[in-house]
């Protein structure tokens, strides 16, 4: 395999050729989006830029607590990102449920990942840790994002019917149990179709980048393998948490609607 | 069977004291929005006095698991929810929910005429009329067997001689197996006719008034 081909300083710029022509087409068509064009590209750059330095400092001086920290962070992005979506939507209870779900739904995940089919050494391994938490996270984030919406409109939209089951002797759970379901299939379906779609439709982003970088297109395919079974056991994990634990916020202890 | 002690329900309803006896017709009278359902649904465990006690068999009902109360003392909306599916889930869907035996077609139909509903048990129940669907409702409840009934407005969607029918069919029903119904009605004269009991509201206060 040949070794990857460095980009240099210019090599970058030019692809901000991509940024130029779009922001000609909309100026030309009148679609006042240019500001928000140049912000996100500049943006994007600066924040990668930052990154970028900040893992090769991690990555030169590893340490657990560094590696720990980071985690937690992303955790607390991730809840607080699902918060802001539903700003003004959300009783404490459902709050702590996602809070608990995303938080223990991706480290178990995360640690089963890295420590048993992975096997890093150390176990703080940031080279490791930090991209493949990003993963879990983000695609955990997204799937609670999904879950928590479904959730929420299912018991606006089925009140009546959640009502009724109760008035005729339904326990809660049993109460919810379609909306439970369909909000668990709105969560997951778009891992279930990346998983179908993955090489015919599109490679993903981390083979193609293992591949970019030098790697068998063997080992990275079993990497992404790995990954999509990671992510997938994550999201099902959080949105499974949720779910269980979620619908119980929406009733008091004499198994009222609140 | 039911003693309401000093219920206030937010500031729409108080029932200062009342006794509901087991074995009898007690019916409900009031305006619209008086606080007719509201007493029900304190019945059923929906909701929960915010201030007082009700007590079924000397019980408080806040010590009473509420579903096991529920299954006991069994309600019928004055709005009829239907469940996704046809006329045979809806028959099922109380006993499903409790998970209790279910029973044969010939039942089911048995059930059906008896409510006055002459659908097959296929048809799907969205292609039901409001009445239709309210008779449905009420088949789904009488199934269920349970010792007490409170039916909010039976008969408010069905024309008058399905609705005298219905409404002698559950007053025979609960008389021939000696159990408790409390009836919601806007009718003084259904009231009158069929109760052992009457309550009536009237200024947001429920109290017994003689039949």
């Amino acid at each position: 395999m040949n070794g990857i081909r460095e980009l240099t300083i210019v090599q970058v710029a030019l692809a901000y050729v991509f940024v130029l022509v779009v922001l000609a087409i909309v100026r030309a068509r009148g679609i006042r989006r240019e500001k928000e064009i140049l912000l996100a590209s500049i943006r994007m750059t600066l924040q990668l830029v930052l990154v970028g330095y900040l893992l090769v400092y991690i990555f030169e001086n590893p340490h657990p607590l560094i590696t720990v920290g980071i985690i937690l962070l992303m955790e607390a992005f991730a809840v607080f990102t699902v918060f802001r979506k539903f700003k003004g939507k959300l009783s404490g209870g459902l709050k702590r449920v996602i809070a608990l779900a995303i938080c223990s739904g991706t480290i178990l995940c995360l640690l089963y990942f890295l420590l048993v089919v992975v096997r890093i050494a150390p176990w703080y391994d940031p080279q490791y840790f930090i991209p493949i938490a990003g993963m879990l996270v983000g695609n955990s984030m997204t799937g609670i994002s999904l879950g928590v919406k479904s959730l929420l409109e299912g018991m606006t939209v089925r009140k009546a019917s959640v009502e009724e089951a109760l008035i005729l002797g339904a326990e809660p759970r049993e109460a919810v149990r379609e909306i439970i379901n369909s909000t668990f299939d709105a969560a997951i379906m778009p891992t279930i179709n990346s998983m179908l779609g993955m090489g015919i439709v599109f490679l993903p982003g981390m083979m193609t980048g293992q591949i970019l970088s030098g790697t068998l297109p063997t080992t990275a395919i079993a990497y992404q393998i790995a990954i999509m079974f990671g992510i997938f056991g994550s999201v099902s994990l959080c949105v499974i948490l949720l779910l269980q634990l979620g619908y119980r916020t929406f009733f008091n202890k004499e198994h009222q609607l609140r | 069977m039911f003693r309401f002690d000093s219920v206030t329900f937010l500031d729409i309803l108080r029932v200062p004291s009342l006794m509901i006896g087991g074995g009898r017709v007690t019916s409900l009278l009031g305006a619209s929005g008086s606080g007719k359902t509201t007493i029900l649904r304190m019945l059923n465990k929906m909701v929960s006095p915010t201030a007082g006690e009700i007590l079924y068999h000397d019980r408080p009902l806040r010590e009473i698991d509420s579903v096991l109360h529920r299954r006991e003392v069994c309600m019928l909306s004055q709005t009829p929810v239907m469940f996704e599916g046809n006329v045979r889930d809806n028959l099922l869907a109380g006993l499903l929910f409790r998970k209790a035996p279910l029973p044969e077609d010939t039942v089911l139909s048995e059930t059906l005429d008896r409510v006055h509903l002459n659908k097959p048990l296929s048809e799907p129940v969205d292609k039901l009329s409001g009445g239709e669907k309210q008779r449905l409702a009420l088949g789904r409840v009488l199934l269920l067997d349970a010792p007490v009934y409170l039916l909010d407005e039976p008969s408010s969607s069905l024309d008058e001689n399905t609705a005298v029918a219905v409404i002698e069919m559950i007053a025979s029903c609960v008389r021939e197996k000696g159990k408790t119904l409390v009836l919601v009605t806007h009718s003084a004269a259904v009231a009158e006719k069929y109760s052992d009991d009457i309550v009536e509201i009237r200024n947001k206060v429920a109290e017994r008034r003689s039949v």
